[in-house]
């Protein structure tokens, strides 16, 4: 990878330019099977390595970003809308970026999940459908604790984090077991994590 | 053609309820947001019971889109049409994304704060155990399902090891484990 893509590049965006944005999220969002994350390598390869609207540092914030914040994960879509408008100058051309990309990645998706779930609804009784639903139940459940799994890995990996280990054990385990409010258990992580505790 | 729910199942009251049910529950959501939604939704609220989230988030997983976002769309769809389904998409999405945006501004700025950063990693541990808790009391469900519980455990174990141990691409686990379910049931199935 050569060092260009590593500083925030200066760009000149056309109408052109935004409108092969918006085209592209809009594919993507068609493609985007099991989450938009999924495509994010495709991201890559377009916004990075070819036409350097974003640099590597500012594709890895907005993953990491999103994590960190509330709400799903897609939003990382929306932070880089709004680098690569940064990178074209102004405030409000990041704006734009938002809207551009959030729109693109949402509304296919969108539009195809709600036809396809309310024919289902409405069909619930077919064998099909029923072998479908019940048939998947399995894989989705393997698919969260993969989920916990890789999220509790995330974290450096290793036994040397057996202090964030115990605490995520403990938290599965409250949750498990109690119907406590589940802020409570992020504030504590927070000011563990804060004070340097895990 | 939306058909009533049980009568001892609650529901949404109205398109704000779902709004802020939904702005509430992202809220809440720490590097992803469907566990929340099952203790909301399903141990909290009630408007789901553990069997339709797992058969929800089945066809929410398999669509094209968030798999967050496609339940949303569900279940707001279900219950008060396409309306229902955009109040509660703009409730999942319209606060987050102000705040992560904030986020984004603030982060130049405090980056190198270890105390940030330790409050991020304490944050993602606790996430992490938050998603495992809604996976083991899912599992409940699978006890109700058509298959001897033994089948639905060794395929919810291979689904594991292929996913979280071999890091195989999603699509492979979703379509090849969760087709060989589908199969299985479907012949299972009388009617």
């Amino acid at each position: 990878m050569s060092a260009s893509l590593h500083a925030a590049p200066q760009l000149v965006l056309s109408g052109a330019d935004w409108l092969n944005l918006f085209a592209h999220y809009l594919l993507l969002s068609v493609m985007s099977l099991g989450g938009a994350i999924s495509t994010s390598s495709e991201m890559h390869r377009f916004l990075v390595e070819q036409h350097h609207w974003l640099s590597q540092e500012q594709f890895s914030q907005s993953i990491t970003l999103a994590q960190a914040a509330p709400g799903p994960n897609v939003l990382f879509v929306a932070l880089m809308g709004w680098y690569v408008g940064m990178n074209a100058g102004s405030v409000g051309a990041a704006f734009l970026g938002v809207l551009v990309t959030m729109v693109g990645i949402m509304t296919p998706s969108t539009l195809i999940t709600y036809t396809a779930a309310q024919w289902g609804h409405r069909n619930r009784d077919l064998r099909a459908v029923r072998a479908f639903k019940q048939g998947m139940a399995p894989v989705v459940i393997a698919l969260l604790l993969s989920t916990a799994w890789i999220l509790g890995g995330a974290n450096g990996g290793g036994l040397a984090d057996w202090r964030l280990w115990t605490l995520s054990v403990a938290c599965g385990l409250l949750i498990w077991r109690t119907r406590l409010h589940l802020l409570w258990l992020l504030a504590a992580g927070a000011v563990l994590g804060a004070f340097g505790l895990v | 053609m939306t058909p009533a729910p049980p009568p001892d199942h609650p529901r949404p009251a109205s398109l704000s309820d779902l709004f802020i049910s939904f702005t509430l529950l992202a809220l809440q959501g720490f590097g992803g947001v469907m566990a929340v939604v099952q203790r909301e939704l399903v141990d909290r609220k009630r408007w789901l019971t553990p069997e339709e989230f797992v058969e929800d988030w089945a066809v929410a997983q398999i669509m094209p889109g968030p798999n967050v976002v496609n339940l949303a769309l569900m279940i707001g769809g279900r219950y008060f049409g396409f309306r229902g389904a955009l109040a509660a998409l703009a409730g999942l999405l319209a606060a987050p994304l102000v705040l992560v945006l904030i986020l984004a501004v603030l982060h130049d700025r405090y980056a190198d704060n270890q105390a940030v950063a330790g409050a991020l990693r304490g944050m993602a541990a606790v996430c992490a155990g938050l998603i495992a808790a809604a996976g083991l009391k899912l599992s409940l469900a699978l006890k109700r399902s058509p298959l001897p519980f033994a089948w639905c455990l060794g395929i919810a174990v291979a689904g594991f090891v292929l996913v979280a141990l071999l890091k195989c691409p999603l699509p492979y686990a979703l379509f090849g484990l969760g087709g060989l379910g589908c199969v299985l049931t479907y012949r299972r199935l009388t009617s």
